[in-house]
């Protein structure tokens, strides 16, 4: 985990977070469900152009629903943004509709992966490219760019996508966003139910993309341990608040973060410093 | 002993005796289930893609059919009368998702379902306000005298209208497989929000398949309507229609058109040839009989969609 410092974003990490240049910028976004159910209480999160950004805490701590409010897929749920205001790229943005989003260059890549179970692999990326009007030639040179990310998707192009593989199907969820040709991804809950060396080989894949097409990240985990590793910058949120902030390398070196989020006590702390340990 | 050798074995005896009749009957039944197969239809891709029983589906029907033979009675020709009822479709589609689907965005099921029937008596009203109530006579122009196939006399209308239903289905077939639009369709009935998380616009895919399921209301009602008359009755057309998606799968295209031809044919069969047995009328119970022993024996349609479950 000392690659942290050879990242391009990673080094100015904090300073660029609190510039006004921010890509996506939350100011004091408050949520609420149902019109009574308060689930985020002021909750400020930068995150800067080309960085990957991680949003941790505990189950119901409100990491999805912060992704939600800014990809506005809350009102599906009846949930609505009462207070703060989001922007991207200086524009205002939490009042605009997930398609328009999508165009601007934000797409989410939902919690339990939701590929398209009757669609093929190859049908579901392309509900990616649904929003796009630069032509077909641009979409199929995308699609094959998704396949040399992922060669396996490639495998099962033509298999329905509710028959592939738990860690195939949120390559492909990843995928799928990747063919709207993002700015950056939103990716809610990645590891989610999948075998550690799965959830490694993931990870790593948002990596590589994030150098190589320079997709920029808010990835909300609960698995802290395996996100502050690609990660520049970690916000951790608890009960609808952020409870702390920082560069990875000092989350991981805060002993209260060790102790109640990465769930390490002292004595496991040499057997989980390898990464790909589920927290 | 009489009643069972009727009942078994005769029926199946002039069945072989005289295959042509066969031929005629089936044939005939198999055109009254294309009909079955369109209304179907229509309740197919509404509740594929937006999960809504719709059941104004009959009143559609009824409404595309007052509709245009209104247009025909005050001088409008048939292919000028057709593109304007197509395109009152295609409005009242715009108008039941701005008034109908987005206010109730999120309501439950049954919520909506309660709001179609609404639906069903305002267009009922609607077009009888609009074209008058007396019962009317579609004419097209197309002859309905019988020709001779293959030594069987069939109707010539059945057959055009037999046609003109299969070009449909299989137009839709192209459109929902084959097109980026018809993926976003797909995508929509699998899962609403990955699809809107994509930003693929529910209200544009509600608007679609509500103009789609007009347009197949006109067909539909035009086929009935010239066959029956267009009045009232032909809205509850959507009753024979119910058996139809038992039968097939609520969420299956196939399975409604596999299943409107199954009811279609078995009921005229068991009508012409068992009929006599029991004292007739089969026709107008056959197609629940078999929609009991489908709920009964395989719940989710010949058709009814596999649930895929993956961890």
């Amino acid at each position: 985990m000392t690659v942290q410092s050879e990242s391009v974003a990673g080094g100015g990490g904090e300073e660029t977070a609190a510039a006004p240049e921010a890509l996506l910028r939350l100011d004091a976004v408050e949520v609420v469900y149902d019109h009574v159910i308060s689930v985020l209480q002021g909750v400020s999160i930068d995150v800067p152009e080309g960085g990957i950004v991680a949003l941790l805490g505990p189950n119901g701590a409100g990491k999805s629903t912060t992704l939600k409010a800014v990809s506005n897929l809350l009102r599906v749920e009846r949930g609505e943004i009462t207070g703060g205001q989001i922007h991207f790229r200086g524009e205002r943005i939490d009042k605009l509709a997930p398609g328009d989003l999508v165009r601007r260059g934000i797409i989410q890549v939902m919690e339990g992966r939701r590929c398209f179970p009757h669609l093929t692999v190859h049908e579901n990326l392309l509900t990616g490219s649904y929003t796009r009007k630069d032509g077909k030639a641009a979409v199929r040179a995308d699609l094959e760019r998704v396949y040399e990310h992922f060669p396996s998707l490639a495998e099962r192009r033509r298999i329905l996508a509710g028959f592939i593989s738990g860690g195939e199907q949120q390559m492909l969820a990843i995928g799928r966003a990747l063919m709207s040709r993002p700015t950056m991804v939103l990716l809610d809950e990645p590891s989610m139910g999948l075998a550690p060396q799965v959830v490694a080989r993931i990870f790593s894949e948002v990596r590589q993309l994030n150098r190589e097409e320079g997709v920029t990240f808010l990835l909300a985990e609960q698995n802290a341990n395996v996100a502050l590793g690609v990660a520049d910058y970690g916000y951790i949120l608890d009960s609808g608040q952020i409870a702390l902030e920082g560069t990875a390398a000092e989350l991981q070196d805060n002993p209260a973060v060790r102790e109640h989020y990465l769930g390490l006590s002292h004595a496991v702390e040499a057997a989980s410093d390898e990464g790909g340990h589920a927290g | 002993m009489e009643f069972l050798w009727d009942f078994f074995v005769a029926p199946f005896l002039d069945m072989i005796e005289y295959p042509t009749f066969l031929g005629e009957v089936a044939i005939s039944g198999l055109l009254t289930g294309v009909m079955y197969s369109l209304v179907a239809l229509g309740f197919v891709l509404i509740f594929k893609a937006s999960q809504v029983f719709n059941f104004a589906q009959g009143a559609m029907v009824l409404f595309a059919a007052l509709t245009l033979v209104g247009l025909m009675e005050h001088g409008v020709p048939v292919w000028g009368a057709l593109p304007v009822t197509a395109i009152v479709m295609v409005a009242l589609a715009f108008a039941i998702e701005r008034g109908m689907l987005r206010p109730l965005i999120n309501q439950p099921p049954i919520t909506l379902f309660m709001a179609t029937i609404g639906l069903s008596f305002l267009l009922e009203g609607a077009g009888e306000w609009v074209w008058g109530s007396n019962v009317k006579a579609l004419d097209l122009g197309i002859p309905s005298s019988p020709v001779d196939v293959a030594g069987m006399l069939l109707n010539e209308f059945d057959m055009i209208a037999a046609l003109v239903a299969a070009v449909l289905v299989a137009a839709l077939a192209l459109l929902f497989q084959h097109t980026p639009m018809g993926r976003a369709l797909r995508a929509v009935a699998d899962d609403p929000q990955a699809a809107l998380s994509l930003g693929i616009s529910l209200r544009t895919i509600w608007i679609i398949v509500w103009s789609v399921a007009g347009i197949v209301a006109i067909v539909a009602g035009i086929m009935w309507g010239a066959k029956s008359g267009v009045q009232f009755s032909l809205s509850l057309i959507a009753l024979k229609a119910l058996p139809v998606l038992i039968l097939g799968g609520l969420t299956s295209v196939p399975g409604a058109i596999v299943g409107g031809l199954i009811i279609g044919l078995g009921e005229k069969v068991a009508e012409v040839y068992w009929g006599p047995v029991i004292g007739g009328a089969i026709e107008n119970w056959f197609a629940y009989m078999l929609a009991m022993l489908v709920l009964m024996f395989r719940p989710q349609g010949l058709f009814g969609e596999k649930i895929i479950e993956r961890v």
